[in-house]
């Protein structure tokens, strides 16, 4: 089969999911007994007249079942809607999303670029005291939980000053040139993909570390070896490339647990992503906003494995489509 | 998706033999024991009750414990409280201690009634410190509640809720993917598509929103039932594909076929003869995953959204801990990130040498 037509195939499989996925969350967050107008409401200033065009506005005067249609109608034609505070939820979106990619994009690939040498590091050193230390070190990094983390390192960060406390630019963030606009960025980053990056680095590095050791005991790396290849070839050349294959899948899952995980931490860094977006809308009961943060972040979830599922077909042609 | 080992040959002894023999799972089993017994006799061995606050103590620091006495000599363990003034200069409350007046720290005194495991009343208490005397271990938080015995307390939730999830989401999670299994075709197809509807809306998203629709008025019984709930709804889903997928082999074999034939009821066959084919698997899989509930209690309690004040939990105590000053000079308001720690260290050692027992050909560890 070829790739198009795998890609096309695993694309109409995920639509059904992605509308099971908006009837689950869209009858879950009507159930919130917060009223998604109480601030409003709470304003002196605000006129009764306001309110009754908020409620049309919003469709919170209509059925729930009435509620969702109108949603899902404005969502399939891309209109999103707006936010209790009157901004636009796709503006809110275009400008949270690409700073959770960012954050995400570091630490996959920071992850990927210590994990996979850590892991093979392990697996060739066998029981040996460098992959007891690997695997201490390994289980210390699942065992943190992310905030408690994240909240160290703000401590480090106020008492040395060498980091920035929280969010993604400075106050004079626009006063700076190109370069200066990049490494405030970069510089506001550190933290926030420390934490991240310690959290899954673990799991990837525990798997390559296994993967690897299984090849190993494979017939063909024994044939290898019989034949008289030098070790380099046979794990370089023969083990490793069948020991990677299975980690691309974990890609996706990886990409689906920093997701999770990013919420936590952009929390504590006030970092102005996805997962706090998402957050703040579920405290102020804002629907259309976390109905649609939600789809975005399971759209991205969907996205993340088909790309995994993609790539594995090109680096193991054998694999077929299920 | 990852090959399952056979899990009907192992041994169940051998399971507890593995993690005895191996020196960190034996430490982290000894850890975890002195973990549960301390939150179990949480009020025999705090010195305050659950609800005691001394408001004129806010973020006291813990106090020190002084056996060698002014002149040099070795004494019976003792105490000072702490006196408040302000800090003219900085304007800021400080805490010094007021030398004037030792108090004895004293053992297995009588003190504050309570109910031990709920129904043995006592008022003896392991420690306390002579009247008027305050003794706070790890300082206290903004309430002016003692901090090692709301630790000891929020224990008691933060280490049963991710038990109690378990015994709520397993059999869910059985009794869906053996249905599932079991029936296949269409009633398979829908609810496998589902289940992963489920699992493909990112875990902790979920989880806020679930926690968001809790009324704000409810008994802290009920908060903790529906906490509980709510974190089984969450993992439920993914072990039941995987329960599904083993049901699908165990249904052709021969006992399942006699069952049937005998005239047992579809619902009798799925549960008295294929789950439990898969129960050993289970019982592995919730060991495993008794780590995940509990970080996933603490994160949603740090935000708000979990257990609530005045009840303790170890993630709602973290939440002081946001504020810069508190972490600067209140340092001892962390002590509950480093519990989390090591409860979920200590459970992820002793999974992964019970994954090592079931599995023989896992080289995880």
């Amino acid at each position: 089969m070829n790739l198009l037509g795998y890609v096309v195939k695993r694309i109409i499989q995920t639509l059904p999911l992605l509308f099971l996925v908006s009837i689950i969350s869209f009858f879950l967050i009507r159930l919130a007994p917060v009223d998604p107008l109480a601030e409003l409401k709470l304003n002196p200033s605000i006129t009764q007249e306001t309110l009754n065009y908020e409620v049309k506005r919003l469709g919170l005067d209509k059925p729930v079942i009435v509620q969702y249609c109108l949603w899902l109608k404005s969502f399939l034609k891309g209109d999103l809607g707006y936010c209790t505070t009157g901004e636009k939820v796709s503006d809110k979106l275009k400008e949270r999303i690409p700073n959770t990619l960012l954050l995400t994009g570091f630490v996959i690939f920071f992850t990927w670029s210590v994990g996979i040498p850590l892991g093979i590091v392990a697996a060739l050193n066998w029981r040996k005291p460098l992959d007891r230390i690997l695997t201490i070190m390994s289980s210390i990094g699942m065992a943190i939980p992310s905030f408690f983390f994240a909240l160290l390192l703000l401590i480090f960060a106020v008492k040395t000053g060498w980091f920035p406390t929280g969010g993604l630019t400075s106050y004079n963030y626009s006063e700076l040139g190109f370069w200066g606009k990049i490494t405030d960025i970069l510089h506001h980053l550190v933290l926030p993909v420390i934490v991240l990056f310690t959290i899954s680095l673990s799991g990837l590095q525990r798997q390559m570390r296994g993967n690897l050791l299984d090849v190993l005991q494979s017939d063909y790396v024994k044939f290898a070896r019989a034949k008289g290849l030098s070790e380099t070839k046979v794990i370089y050349k023969h083990a490793l490339r069948n020991a990677i294959n299975p980690m691309v899948t974990l890609l996706g899952f990886e990409f689906a647990s920093l997701l999770s995980g990013a919420a936590l931490t952009e929390y504590v860094f006030q970092y102005p992503g996805l997962g706090r977006l998402i957050l703040e809308a579920v405290m102020k009961s804002d629907i259309n906003l976390v109905m649609a943060s939600l789809m975005m972040g399971t759209i991205m979830l969907v996205l993340g494995n088909l790309l995994a599922d993609i790539l594995l077909k090109l680096v193991d042609p054998a694999v077929e489509a299920a | 998706m990852a090959k399952l080992p056979d899990f009907n040959t192992f041994n169940k002894d051998s399971i507890l033999k593995s993690v005895l023999k191996d020196e960190f799972a034996r430490r982290a089993l000894y850890i975890l024991i002195i973990l549960y017994m301390a939150v179990f006799l949480a009020s025999f061995i705090s010195p305050y009750p659950k609800d005691y606050s001394n408001r004129e103590k806010a973020y006291c620091p813990p106090s020190k414990i002084y056996i060698i006495n002014e002149e040099g000599k070795l004494s019976f363990p003792y105490t000072y409280n702490y006196k408040r003034f302000f800090d003219k200069e900085t304007f800021s409350t400080k805490y010094i201690e007021d030398r004037t007046h030792k108090y004895k720290v004293k053992y297995f005194s009588k003190g504050e009634k309570y109910k031990l495991f709920g129904f043995i009343p006592l008022n003896r208490h392991f420690y306390d410190v002579e009247n008027g005397g305050e003794l706070y271990l790890l300082g206290t938080d903004i309430n002016g509640r003692d901090n090692f015995s709301r630790l000891l307390y929020g224990g008691q939730i933060s280490l049963t809720i991710g038990f109690l999830a378990l015994l709520v989401s397993f059999p869910l999670g059985m009794i869906y993917g053996g249905i599932s299994g079991y029936f296949g075709g269409k009633t398979d197809f829908i609810m496998m598509r589902i289940a992963e509807a489920i699992m493909s809306i990112p875990s902790f998203y979920l989880l806020i929103i679930l926690a968001s629709i809790l009324p704000a008025n409810m008994t802290s019984v009920q908060r903790f039932s529906l906490i509980v709930l709510i974190l089984a709804l969450i993992g439920w889903a993914g072990f039941s594909r995987v329960v599904r997928g083993m049901v699908l082999s165990i249904k052709k074999r021969e006992f399942v076929i006699a069952s049937e034939a005998i005239g047992a009821s579809n619902m009798r066959t799925i549960i008295h003869h294929i789950l439990p084919q898969t129960l050993s698997y289970v019982i592995v899989a919730m060991t495993l995953s008794v780590p995940s509930y509990i970080l996933s209690e603490s994160g949603l309690s740090f935000l708000g959204l979990g257990i609530q004040q005045p009840d303790a939990s170890w993630g709602n105590m973290l939440k002081e801990a946001q504020e810069f000053i508190n972490i600067i000079s209140r340092p001892w308001l962390l002590t509950p990130g480093f519990l989390i720690f090591v409860a979920v260290l200590a459970f992820n050692v002793i999974g992964d040498t019970i994954r090592d027992a079931v599995d023989p050909n896992s080289k995880e560890k």
